[in-house]
């Protein structure tokens, strides 16, 4: 956190010296900064930041993935004259624990189409979770536990 | 050649967001109960914004037009599960049907016991009153 703070201030500095202030500018700070801290990264002794970086533009392409995939899965439930939903709400036990973990699992649960999270229970220890196409919970679970939650918990841990 | 690009790319997003709108437009009144229904209007609702004001934001290109572009899509993303979760939890709650399809319901139990202990609660604590205005 605190070397994308530097980053940022780098940026910044970038576009005082360039001189002029534009989104596009700001960008090219913030890679040449990056570049500039990576050198220098043995002097900050292994921070996670670099690694951080990319697993985190890993993870929104992948969330994105994930969001148009489910999309297109309701999409076409809505157009086909049968409804071949089967819905259910299915307790997923989570191994998120902090309050920002639970909350950011949560929100991005909610985000993708055809899973909504109804409510925590009171232990913390799991979500109930409304989705749209219920084949097999235990097969939901895993889905839950291997795909979004491990990739969050990487980037937040 | 660019501009040509791009203006196959805008069109391609403009497209494909009005179509996921008009699409969730039509689950909130196909589908059959109000979590199913929540799915299209909240999920392809913000895919189909999203799109949109990504057409806006490649098509103008100026500073000013994408980050705004860019801000109204963080703010979809912000605020839309927040408001899908607390609809969904309220009809749930509030004990709204669910559809005769749904294929199971874990949460009915723990929701019941949590009703009921809070009742217990409820009743033990009048109780107290009762007695503590009985004998001050």
């Amino acid at each position: 956190m605190r070397l994308f703070m530097f980053n940022l201030g780098l940026a910044i500095v970038w576009q005082a010296v360039s001189g002029s202030f534009s989104l596009g500018g700001l960008l090219a700070g913030f890679i040449v900064g990056y570049g500039v801290l990576w050198i220098a990264h043995p002097l900050f002794g292994g921070s996670p930041y670099f690694r951080k970086l990319w697993r985190i533009i890993g993870f929104f392409f992948y969330f994105v993935k994930e969001m148009v995939i489910a999309s297109l899965r309701v999409a076409y439930d809505v157009v086909t004259p049968l409804i071949h939903a089967r819905p259910g709400i299915v307790r997923v036990p989570i191994e998120a624990r902090t309050d920002l973990e639970i909350t950011l699992l949560a929100n991005l649960i909610n985000l993708t189409p055809g899973s909504v999270t109804i409510d925590v229970s009171p232990d913390r220890d799991c979500l109930y979770i409304h989705a749209m196409f219920i084949d097999d919970p235990d097969e939901f679970r895993a889905a839950i536990k291997h795909g979004i939650e491990r990739r969050l918990l990487e980037l937040m841990r | 050649m660019s501009v040509l690009l791009l203006e196959i790319l805008t069109a391609a997003l403009l497209l494909g967001g009005a179509a996921f709108s008009l699409i969730s437009a039509i689950g909130v009144l196909r589908l059959p109960d109000v979590l199913i229904r929540m799915h299209a209007s909240s999920k392809s609702g913000t895919l189909g914004a999203g799109m949109i004001l990504a057409a806006v934001a490649v098509l103008y290109g100026t500073d000013q037009i994408v980050a705004r572009a860019v801000a109204a899509i963080l703010f979809l993303l912000l605020t839309v599960p927040v408001g899908a979760h607390i609809i969904g939890r309220a009809a749930y709650v509030t004990g709204t049907k669910l559809w005769p399809g749904t294929v199971m319901d874990e949460l009915r139990a723990d929701h019941e016991r949590r009703e009921c202990e809070k009742q217990e609660r409820e009743k033990r604590e009048r109780g107290q009153e009762e007695r503590e205005e009985r004998n001050p």
